[in-house]
Order: C-alpha cells, then sequence, then structure tokens
C-alpha cells in the first residue's frame, strides 16, 4: 500500500516483508520466522516476534502487512478463546485456521496477509496449515512462506523427510530461515522459533555467531 | 400422539438410543413413523411426545450443526448443541404467544477420536442434562428403573452396544402393559464400530433379534410370576411337611 504523500516517496506501511516457515512431527511442530519489519528500505525494527500465539498450544506465523496481520490474529485470539469456553476444552488447530480463513477470505479484498497456523491438540497432534493470500486452509506436512521463502524451495524440497525427530526439525528450520535471510533483503536479524509438543511451549531465539552459516563454503 | 418411550444408553464403544412406538393402526407402513433421526455425522437425537414438534427440534438441531461447522470447521461438540437446542426449547417458554415444544429430546453423540460418548436429554421446559442413562416419554418412570437395574449390573465395566442393543429392547417390551396397549414396533439408532461411527439405524436383524428378546423376556416374566405363586404354595407344603417329619423325629427322639 503506498500513501504517497510528504517528502520521502518511499515510506510505506510497516510490512513484514519475512521468511516464515513451520514444520510438523511426530508429538509437535516447530516454528521458525526471520524478526525483520521494513518500511521501503528502512528497518524499522530487527528484533520483531513473528510468531504469536492465538492460543496456548497454537501459535500463528504473520507475513504481509503487519497492521493486517496483527489485527487479524487479535480477532482469531478473541474468538478462540470464546470457542475454547463454549466447548469446554482446549481449542483444535483445524479450528484455529478455519476461523483464520474465515477472517481472511471474507476480507480479502482489504487485506494483506499471508498466514501459517501450527499448534498441538490432543486429538490431532502436531498439525500445520498455511492460509494464504486470498484465503483458503491449506494442511501440509510443513510449509514456509513470506517473501523469503522463494529462495528455499530448493533447500526445504531436497531436505524434507517425513519423520524427522523434533531436534532434526529444529535444524531443518534454522537452516532454512538463515538461507533465506542470506538472500532476501527483506528478511533478516535473528531466527525465533517455537517448538510446541504436549509436554509444552519452548522458545528460542538464534543470533548473531550461532546463526548456522551454511554458504560459509565459499562465502567468509 | 401419546407416542411411546424413547431410552438411551451410554455404552463402552458407542452409544444406543431407542424408541417404542406403538402401531396405531395396521394400515401404517412399519418404520414410517420416524423417531430417530440423524444431526450430524456423529450424533442423532431421538424424540417423544408430539412428533411433529420433536421434528421441528431435530430441524433446529441440524441447523445448529451445520452452522457450527461452517464457523469452526469440526462438527458440533456435544455439550455446545445440547446447550444450544436447550436454549432453543426454553425460549418457547418465556412468551405467552408461544407454546412450549410438545417433545423432548435425547441427544447421542460418539467421540471416536477421545471415545467419548455422550448423551443428553431435553425436556420441554428446556432443561438439557447429561446422562449414563435416561429415558423419556410414556413409559419413562419404568423404564427409568429398569435402566438403574442394568447399570448397576454392569458395575464398572460398562455395556457394550451390542448387548445395549438387546437390553433396551427388552426394557420397551417388559414396560407396556401388553392387554391394554397396541402391538409395540421397535426403532433403535446406534454409534459405534459397526456403523463406522456415524449416526445409523441399527441393522433391521439386530432390531429383530432385541424384539425377539423383549418379547421372551415379557413372556418369561408373565410366566415366572404364576410359577413364583406356584411355588410359593409349593414351599408352605414342604415346610409343613418338614416340621411334620420333625416332630415325628422328635417324637421319635423322645
Amino acid at each position: 500500500m503506498n500513501t504517497n504523500w510528504g517528502p520521502s516517496t518511499d515510506v510505506q506501511d510497516p510490512a513484514l516483508g519475512t521468511t516464515i516457515m513451520a514444520v510438523a512431527f511426530d508429538g509437535g511442530v516447530v516454528m521458525g520466522a526471520d524478526s525483520r519489519t521494513s518500511t521501503g528500505t528502512y528497518v524499522w525494527n530487527r528484533v520483531s516476534d513473528k510468531i504469536t500465539s492465538v492460543g496456548d498450544k497454537i501459535f500463528v506465523c504473520r507475513s504481509g502487512s503487519a497492521a493486517d496481520t496483527q489485527a487479524v490474529v487479535d480477532v482469531i485470539r478473541l474468538y478462540l478463546q470464546m470457542h475454547s469456553l463454549e466447548i469446554g476444552k482446549q481449542p483444535e488447530v483445524p479450528t484455529a485456521a478455519n476461523l483464520l480463513n474465515q477472517v481472511c477470505y471474507s476480507n480479502k479484498d482489504n487485506l494483506m496477509a499471508g498466514m501459517i497456523c501450527a499448534g498441538w491438540d490432543e486429538r490431532n497432534g502436531g498439525k500445520v496449515f498455511s492460509v494464504p493470500l486470498g484465503g483458503g486452509v491449506f494442511p501440509h506436512p510443513f510449509v514456509i512462506g513470506g517473501s523469503g521463502s522463494g529462495y528455499i524451495y530448493g533447500y526445504v524440497d531436497s531436505n524434507f523427510r517425513e519423520g524427522m525427530s523434533k531436534a532434526e526439525c529444529q535444524q531443518f528450520v534454522k537452516n532454512a530461515v538463515s538461507l533465506a535471510m542470506w538472500r532476501d533483503g527483506s528478511s533478516g536479524g535473528v531466527i525465533r522459533m517455537v517448538t510446541i509438543t504436549k509436554d509444552g511451549v519452548e522458545k528460542e531465539m538464534v543470533s548473531g555467531q550461532n546463526l548456522p552459516h551454511l554458504a560459509k563454503g565459499w562465502c567468509p | 400422539e401419546n407416542s411411546g418411550t424413547a431410552v438411551g444408553i451410554k455404552c463402552t464403544d458407542g452409544i444406543v438410543v431407542a424408541v417404542g412406538k406403538s402401531q396405531a393402526s395396521k394400515m401404517l407402513v412399519a418404520g414410517s413413523n420416524r423417531r430417530v433421526f440423524g444431526v450430524d455425522a456423529h450424533t442423532g437425537i431421538a424424540v417423544t411426545g408430539y412428533a411433529a414438534d420433536g421434528r421441528q427440534v431435530v430441524n433446529r438441531a441440524r441447523e445448529e450443526a451445520q452452522s457450527y461447522k461452517d464457523t469452526y470447521g469440526h462438527e458440533i461438540v456435544p455439550s455446545v448443541l445440547n446447550n444450544r437446542l436447550s436454549l432453543f426449547m426454553h425460549y418457547f417458554t418465556m412468551y405467552g404467544s408461544l407454546r412450549p415444544f410438545g417433545a423432548s429430546a435425547i441427544i447421542a453423540s460418539y467421540d471416536q477420536d477421545l471415545k467419548m460418548p455422550e448423551l443428553y436429554m431435553i425436556d420441554p421446559s428446556g432443561s438439557g442434562y447429561r446422562f449414563h442413562a435416561c429415558a423419556a416419554g410414556k413409559g419413562s418412570n419404568a423404564a427409568n428403573t429398569e435402566l438403574e437395574k442394568l447399570l448397576n449390573r454392569c458395575g464398572d465395566e460398562g455395556i457394550t452396544t451390542k448387548d445395549a442393543v438387546k437390553e433396551l429392547g427388552r426394557i420397551l417390551h417388559i414396560i407396556r402393559d401388553t392387554s391394554k396397549e397396541k402391538p409395540l414396533e421397535l426403532e433403535m439408532g446406534w454409534l459405534c464400530a459397526e456403523s463406522g461411527f456415524k449416526h445409523a439405524l441399527v441393522p433391521k436383524a439386530l432390531v429383530a433379534e432385541a424384539d425377539e428378546a423383549g418379547k421372551a423376556a415379557l413372556a418369561g416374566a408373565t410366566i415366572a410370576a404364576a410359577g413364583g405363586g406356584g411355588n410359593g404354595g409349593g414351599a408352605t407344603t414342604t415346610t409343613s411337611t418338614a416340621a411334620a417329619e420333625e416332630k415325628s423325629a422328635m417324637e421319635v427322639e423322645e
């Protein structure tokens, strides 16, 4: 969206340029994202948290317009909480993904939000759903999204295997996001990771020297 | 309109509901006067009372289930359906221009992933409670007694759906006053492995078996009543002989 007023012409709405992804494994999910929020060429927040909770064990990765995705996630959180009270138990991941779709699809003309909804619930275990720009709900073993994802399709397609362990998934996510941050100008900062299992939620931040530097073979 | 008794029971591997319908006329085609309805794949409702009112309640239940699925993407949670339907039925008790529904609804549902059978019953006042087993309609008092006895017999192990089908058939037969009432037609619905965990009418063969078991139990009960009287008479004879023998024994000892 280009509100083209004022002296500088490249001022835009804060956008999550972004690399986001989520991977399901037996017993939970691993979600990862970069931390760059930019307005045009200016990095507005270099340590943003793009993985937002909508329930105790359900999180959403946000990409697109920062304002739009925050508004959408706030609505989902509200409806999911009320729903959880009504049914008397923890909400399920497909339900959250469905609610996300209802909002994104009905308001598709006014929103720019590409989301990945993932989490753990008792009936389904670890589940990952993608709710892209126009709406729709698509379950996958893993999903990548955001502008940086284009640079890593090769990597994820050749390296993903079914039946990876939690640790392997975490390494897979770290590698993928760091490769995207390496090439995509709109992605950068630190890697934020959230691992959700029936035992709880682990949050991790990988920054600076700890970032896997897979290009080190040819580039210092 | 006094459409007989409905019973429902929660089983270890599913849930069973049954309605005992009086065949008002021989002209009626068997199976036409439906009382057990599917609401969603995993839920069914049995109604008693005014059949037409019951059908409206079921319609509303189907609408609620559908709109819930559209919003949340999964099948309606039984406690929520109970709540919605109770609110609906209660609404009609609040305004003088409306009359309450002349029907009770028994909601049967089974969550196959979490292995949870849930049974609810809502009466015309709109009170819906969750039950282990419940009965509504004409013979509900007698049916409730029989159901309690059945649950006591089963104890902690509970009952399987196959056994429940037979037991419910038996109960619906023995609570009736056969001299006064028209012949009974059974209509049963269940949710279990054999129905693919979807609400379905119990297969005709099993219903027929339950019907036979019920009729046999009824016959057995009447014989026992007569036999009991006979035995009682016999018993008194035996004791008097024993007493006579004892007396003679004592006499001998003396």
